[in-house]
C-alpha cells in the first residue's frame, strides 16, 4: 500500500541516523517518519535497535550522526525533560517513594499546573486505566499489570504528542497481556495520540498496530499495515519473523511456474526471468492437503499435533518437512497430496549484498 | 525444643557470652557507679553534675562539633556519591577504597598528620604564605577538631549513603527527566527521598562516634577544647572518679539513645505508611 506522503501530517522524522555503542553498530542510516495519530510498532529480534531507536526518539541517546526532526523542528541537542514526550518503560519505573497520586500528578507538578486541575487530571487518568479508587496506594502494593497501568496514566496525564511504550507488556502473563493490548488500543483512539510501541512479539504486533516497522540488525526490513506485513512479506527475514513459513529454494521457470523438489508449481508473481534462483514462501495455512496423487507433489505425513482450532502437522515431500496447519486432519504415517494456490507461492529474490544476507542471521 | 533451633541456639552461644561479657556487664558496672557515692550509697549527684557549668559548656561544644562535623560529611558524602554514580566506576572496587585503604593505616597516625598539616607553620600556612593569603590559626581550635572528625567519619557516612544512591534504577530516573524534571528536580524530588534510609544511617554512624571523640579533640584541640569526651576521660584516667564518669556517660548514653530513636522513628514512618497500603490491598481483595 503506497501512502501519501503530506508534510505537516509527519510528527517525527528521523533521517539519517548512526548509531554504534563501542565498536557495534546499532542503526545504521536509519530513516523512518512517524505521522499524526498512528499506532507504530517497531517489530524485531533483540538487539535490532529498537529500543535505541525508542530512546533517540525520547532523547535518552543521542544519535552519532543523522537528524530527528519532531513536527518539522530538530530536536537534536534538546534533553528529554524538554520533550513533548512520555515514555512507558518496560520495567514500569514507579516512584516508589510516592502514592500513586504523587506519580501521576509529578508531570504536572513540574509545570506548574493548578491544584485543581492535577487533581482532576489524576482522577480522570485513573479512570482510564480502570484503577479509580487508588489514589492514596503505595506502587509497591499493586500488582504488575497495574503497576503498567498506573505507568500508563502518569505518562498520559501530561497530554503529550507521543507516547512512547518499550516492551510495556512484556513482564504480564498471556491473559493480562491480551486485555491489556486491547485496553492500549482504546486508549489511543479515545486520546487520539500517537504511539510507538517496541515489542519482539510478532502476534502482539498485528493485533495492535497501523504500522508496523519490522527490524533487524539496525536496518528496516519492511514498513507496512499488519496484513501487507503478514500476506506480502518483501523478504525471507520478515516472512520468518512474522507468523511460521515454509521456505524453500527455488528456480523461476517461466511467468507461472517455479520449480522446487524437482516439481514445477504455478505461480502468479511476476518480475522475475525464467533461471532465477529465488526463494519460495508459503504459509502453512496455505497448504491442502488432498488424497495421494490428487494434488501438485505427494508427501508422508509424519506428526501430527491438535492445536485447538485446527491440526499442525509435519508432511516430507522429498526430503522437506512442509509445516501444514489445516482442520482436516491426516493420520499420522498415511500419504497425502499437496495442494497450493498459485497465489500462495510468494517468490523472493535471494539476498546479494551484505545488508541484505544480515537479514538471514537471525 | 527440635534440633534445628538446638543448634541454632548453640551457634549463638559464643555472640551472646560476647555480648554479656563485653557489653551488658560493662553498662550494668556503669550504671553501679552512676548511682552511687564512694561509700556505695544511693545518689543522684553524679547524673545532676551535668549541669554544672564546666559540663554544660563541653556537651554544648561537642553537640555543636559533632552537628557540624555531620552536616559537613552529608555534604561531601551525598555529592560525591551521585559523582561516582555517574562516572560508572565498579561498586566492588569503589567499596574496597571507601572502606578498607583508609583502615592501612593507623589512625593515630592520621590524626597526627593532620596535627602537621594545621600547626602554626604547618604546611596548609606555608601554601597560604605562597599564595599570600594570611595564615590561619587552626591548630588547637574547634575547626581542627571538626577537620579531624569529618577526614576521619566520612567513610561512616559514604558507605550507607554510596549504597543507598547505586541502588537506585537508572530507569526510574530517566521516568522522571522524562516526565520533565531538571537535574536538580531529579536530585531532591527522586534521589534524596529514595536515599532517605541510606542517609539516616550515615548520619546515625557519623554523629555518634562524634559526639563520644576524646582521640581527636585531645590531639588537635591540644587541650584547649574540652568536650565531653575528654571531660569523661579525665574524670577516668586522671581524677580517678569513677562515679563521675560513669554518670557523665550515662547521660551522654542518653543523648545518643534519643538521637538513634529519632532516626528509628523516621524510618519506621516510612514502613508503616508501606504496611498500612498493604493491608488495604489485602482488605480490598477479600
Amino acid at each position: 500500500m503506497e501512502k501519501t506522503l503530506i508534510q505537516n501530517d509527519i510528527l517525527i522524522d528521523l533521517k539519517h541516523i548512526t548509531k554504534s555503542f563501542g565498536s557495534h553498530m546499532v542503526l545504521d542510516d536509519f530513516s523512518l517518519y512517524i505521522r499524526k495519530n498512528e499506532f507504530v510498532t517497531l517489530l524485531g529480534p533483540s538487539g535490532c535497535g529498537k529500543t535505541t531507536t525508542l530512546r533517540i526518539i525520547a532523547g535518552f541517546e543521542t544519535p552519532d550522526t543523522g537528524e530527528v526532526f519532531f513536527e518539522g523542528k530538530n530536536i537534536n541537542s534538546l534533553p528529554p525533560e524538554k520533550r513533548e514526550i512520555n515514555t512507558v518503560f518496560q520495567k514500569y519505573s514507579l516512584f516508589t517513594h510516592m502514592t500513586i497520586a504523587e506519580n501521576i500528578a509529578f508531570g504536572l507538578k513540574i509545570r506548574k499546573k493548578p491544584k485543581a486541575y492535577i487533581e482532576e487530571k489524576i482522577k480522570y487518568a485513573l479512570e482510564l486505566v480502570g484503577l479509580t479508587g487508588f489514589e492514596d496506594r503505595c506502587p509497591e502494593t499493586l500488582s504488575g499489570g497495574q503497576q503498567q497501568r498506573i505507568a500508563i496514566a502518569r505518562a498520559i496525564v501530561n497530554e503529550p504528542k507521543i507516547l512512547l511504550l518499550d516492551e510495556p507488556l512484556g513482564a504480564l502473563d498471556l491473559k493480562l497481556r491480551q486485555s491489556m493490548q486491547l485496553e492500549l488500543m482504546r486508549l489511543k483512539n479515545e486520546l487520539g495520540i500517537t504511539f510507538v510501541y517496541v515489542t519482539h512479539d510478532q502476534e502482539e504486533a498485528l493485533t495492535m498496530s497501523d504500522t508496523i516497522v519490522i527490524m533487524n540488525q539496525g536496518y528496516i526490513q519492511q514498513i507496512g499495515t499488519p496484513e501487507d506485513i503478514y500476506n506480502e512479506p518483501e523478504n525471507a527475514f520478515v516472512a520468518d519473523f512474522i507468523g511460521d513459513v515454509n521456505m524453500l529454494d527455488g528456480k523461476v521457470i517461466s511467468k507461472s511456474a517455479v520449480e522446487m523438489l524437482g516439481t514445477s508449481f504455478p505461480c502468479t508473481d511476476e518480475g522475475f526471468e525464467a533461471g532465477t534462483k529465488v526463494d519460495v514462501v508459503i504459509r502453512p495455512e496455505d497448504i491442502v492437503l488432498t488424497n495421494p496423487g490428487e494434488g501438485t507433489i505427494d508427501g508422508l505425513v509424519e506428526e501430527v499435533i491438535f492445536k485447538g482450532v485446527h491440526y499442525q502437522m509435519k508432511v516430507r515431500c522429498r526430503g522437506y518437512a512442509f509445516f501444514v496447519c489445516s482442520t482436516v486432519c491426516r493420520e499420522a504415517g498415511s500419504k497425502a497430496g499437496l495442494q497450493i494456490d498459485p497465489f500462495n507461492i510468494r517468490l523472493m529474490p535471494k539476498p546479494q549484498s551484505d545488508d541484505e544476507r544480515a537479514v538471514h542471521e537471525e | 525444643m527440635n534440633r534445628a533451633s538446638q543448634k541454632r541456639t548453640l551457634l549463638a552461644f559464643p555472640y551472646i557470652f560476647w555480648i554479656i561479657a563485653f557489653t551488658l556487664i560493662p553498662v550494668l558496672i556503669l550504671f553501679w557507679y552512676a548511682f552511687t557515692d564512694a561509700e556505695g550509697a544511693f545518689t543522684l549527684k553524679y547524673l545532676a553534675a551535668v549541669f554544672q557549668k564546666v559540663h554544660l559548656k563541653s556537651l554544648w561544644m561537642s553537640v555543636r562539633l559533632s552537628f557540624v562535623c555531620t552536616v559537613l560529611c552529608l555534604l561531601i558524602a551525598y555529592p560525591l556519591s551521585l559523582c561516582m554514580r555517574s562516572l560508572k566506576i565498579s561498586r566492588k572496587w569503589m567499596l574496597t577504597t571507601i572502606v578498607i585503604i583508609p583502615m592501612w593505616m593507623n589512625f593515630v597516625l592520621r590524626i597526627m598528620s593532620w596535627q602537621l598539616i594545621l600547626s602554626k607553620n604547618g604546611i596548609l600556612n606555608r601554601l597560604f604564605s605562597m599564595l599570600s593569603l594570611p595564615p590561619q590559626n587552626l591548630a588547637n581550635s574547634g575547626a581542627a577538631i571538626v577537620i579531624g572528625m569529618v577526614y576521619d567519619f566520612l567513610p561512616f557516612m559514604l558507605l550507607p549513603i554510596y549504597n543507598s544512591v547505586m541502588d537506585v534504577e537508572e530507569d526510574v530516573l530517566e521516568a522522571a527527566r522524562d516526565l520533565g524534571a531538571g537535574t536538580l528536580t531529579v536530585i531532591f524530588k527522586i534521589l534524596v527521598p529514595l536515599n532517605r534510609p541510606g542517609i539516616i544511617s550515615g548520619i546515625t554512624m557519623v554523629f555518634v562516634p562524634a559526639l563520644t571523640t576524646f582521640a581527636i579533640s585531645d590531639m588537635l584541640g591540644g587541650g584547649k577544647v574540652m568536650l565531653i569526651g575528654n571531660i569523661i576521660e579525665q574524670e577516668f584516667l586522671n581524677t580517678m572518679n569513677t562515679h563521675l564518669g560513669s554518670g557523665l556517660s550515662l547521660i551522654l548514653m542518653v543523648f545518643i539513645l534519643i538521637g538513634m530513636l529519632f532516626s528509628f522513628r523516621l524510618e519506621r514512618d516510612q514502613e508503616e505508611y508501606k504496611a498500612k497500603s498493604t493491608a488495604e490491598k489485602e482488605k480490598e481483595l477479600c
